[in-house]
């Protein structure tokens, strides 16, 4: 099942250049980049892993890029996203985030059912690979 | 050069060299550089032929012939204040012009930030640093304290390792230019051949002759808002030449100190003067008192310091 999160997320996967040119935008608004990777990509899940410092002060996207193939190359089949971080005061927030990175292939999730007190259902999702101990998910 | 996805369908016949860079604005750049350095007839030498390489390139792109971007990173030698930093200031604008990186600012370093302080701190500084200089000109001052050959577990080495590698791979992204001392420029790569053939443009920054002093002590005050008296024209070439053969003498700094100290005295005068109305004759005017009250002219034995007069 193919994972949907973040900007981008139902076209088809960015190619280098396209994944550039977002950076360059995100950069030209005054946003700072960084890169996350995770192996736990449920949605509820916010606290990826940072892979470097965000990149404040940078001019061109090719900075970002050397990191994120850094990344790519430590972890070739993890989730990996760039987040745009807006620093003016009163956003102080993510402004753009998306996915670069999936792994060949996606389990995708589980939909599991408790049967609570009276005739109650509690649902919940958990990602098939996310069962398996961290390291060896994808 | 990034391929231009702008630029014309493949033409058979040819391109006009001049017309391409007219409408880059080379030559309206060259001939700035012409005016803005006094000198330096080597290094203008050595970035007009970069220009010409750059525009040839850009037409053989033109008529779909493959290029490959060449190497620029460049080293700087010579003696303090010959204009190393001016240059490279310049040599970034000139790039970002000519096409050939794309946001054509300078980050200009030293040695502390580019070395860590401990094991595993260096590379990432060293990377933040490159991150930051990506589509522009990493300007390294003083590159020859990078490597330490007294201490083999100096962590300058490591630094120089991972720019080496950038330098490299990433040609297309930043251009390293390094300066320094030509003498220590020389150990430097003595010990690090890696760098030094990774380096296509090695320019030498000759020194200026009293002449050329003098016309970039013009364009100082000139750039200051003052102006010389007539009779200061002469004193200031006496100057000049006197400090030249003092030690410690460092070229064009050297000049910007001794106008910097001739704008001390010259408050001081205008303050101490009788009346409390100056014209504005006088607030721009540096009179041929001002230099001569300088310790050049009045000490005859040269201890050598930059020091202004007390």
């Amino acid at each position: 099942m193919r994972i949907t999160q973040g900007t981008f997320s139902f076209l088809p996967d960015l190619t280098d250049a396209e994944i550039a040119a977002q950076i360059q935008y995100a950069i030209d608004q005054g946003w700072a980049c960084s890169v996350e990777y995770t192996d736990d990509p449920h949605p509820r899940n916010t606290y990826w892993e940072m892979y470097g410092l965000p990149m404040f002060g940078l001019k061109d996207a090719a900075g970002v890029m050397l990191e994120l193939n850094a990344c790519r190359k430590a972890f070739p089949s993890h989730y990996i996203k760039i987040n745009a971080f807006d620093s003016t005061r009163g956003i102080e927030s993510i402004r753009l985030s998306f996915l670069v990175n999936r792994p060949a292939e996606e389990p995708g999730f589980g939909l599991v059912r408790q049967e609570a007190a009276g005739r109650n259902v509690r649902y919940t999702t958990t990602g098939y690979a996310a069962q398996r101990p961290a390291g060896k998910r994808y | 050069m990034a391929p231009d996805s702008t630029a014309p369908a493949p033409a058979t016949d040819g391109v006009d060299l001049h017309a391409l860079c007219a409408d880059a604005g080379v030559f309206e750049l060259l001939d700035g550089l012409d005016r803005e350095l006094i000198g330096l007839a080597p290094v203008k030498a050595r970035i007009r032929d970069i220009a010409a390489l750059l525009a040839v390139d850009r037409a053989r792109t033109t008529l779909g012939l493959e290029t490959r971007p060449p190497s620029l990173h460049m080293c700087f030698t010579g003696n303090p204040g010959t204009g190393k930093t001016t240059v490279a200031l310049k040599m970034a604008a000139i790039l970002h012009k000519l096409g050939y990186v794309r946001k054509g600012h300078l980050v200009a370093v030293t040695r502390d930030d580019l070395v860590g302080q401990y094991i595993g701190h260096t590379a990432p500084k060293t990377r933040e640093v490159l991150k930051k200089a990506m589509g522009g000109v990493l300007f390294i001052d003083e590159a020859y304290y990078l490597y330490r050959p007294e201490n083999e577990r100096d962590y300058g080495q490591e630094a120089i390792e991972i720019l080496l590698q950038v330098m490299e791979n990433q040609r297309d992204d930043l251009v390293v230019i390094l300066a320094g001392y030509k003498d220590r420029m020389d150990t430097f790569f003595g010990s690090n051949p890696g760098m030094s053939s990774r380096i296509a443009h090695h320019i030498d920054f000759p020194d200026y002759t009293a002449d050329e002093l003098a016309a970039i002590a013009n364009l100082m005050v000139a750039d200051m808002h003052y102006r010389l008296a007539p009779d200061a024209q002469e004193v200031l070439r006496d100057y000049i030449v006197k400090r030249m053969a003092r030690p410690n003498f460092a070229n064009a700094r050297s000049i910007r100190n001794a106008l910097d100290r001739a704008r001390l005295r010259q408050a001081n005068r205008l303050f101490a003067g009788t009346g409390a109305t100056v014209t504005r004759n006088a607030l721009e005017t540096i009179t041929a008192a001002d230099l001569l009250a300088s310790r050049v002219f009045t000490e005859s034995d040269a201890d050598g310091d930059d020091r202004p007069r007390a």
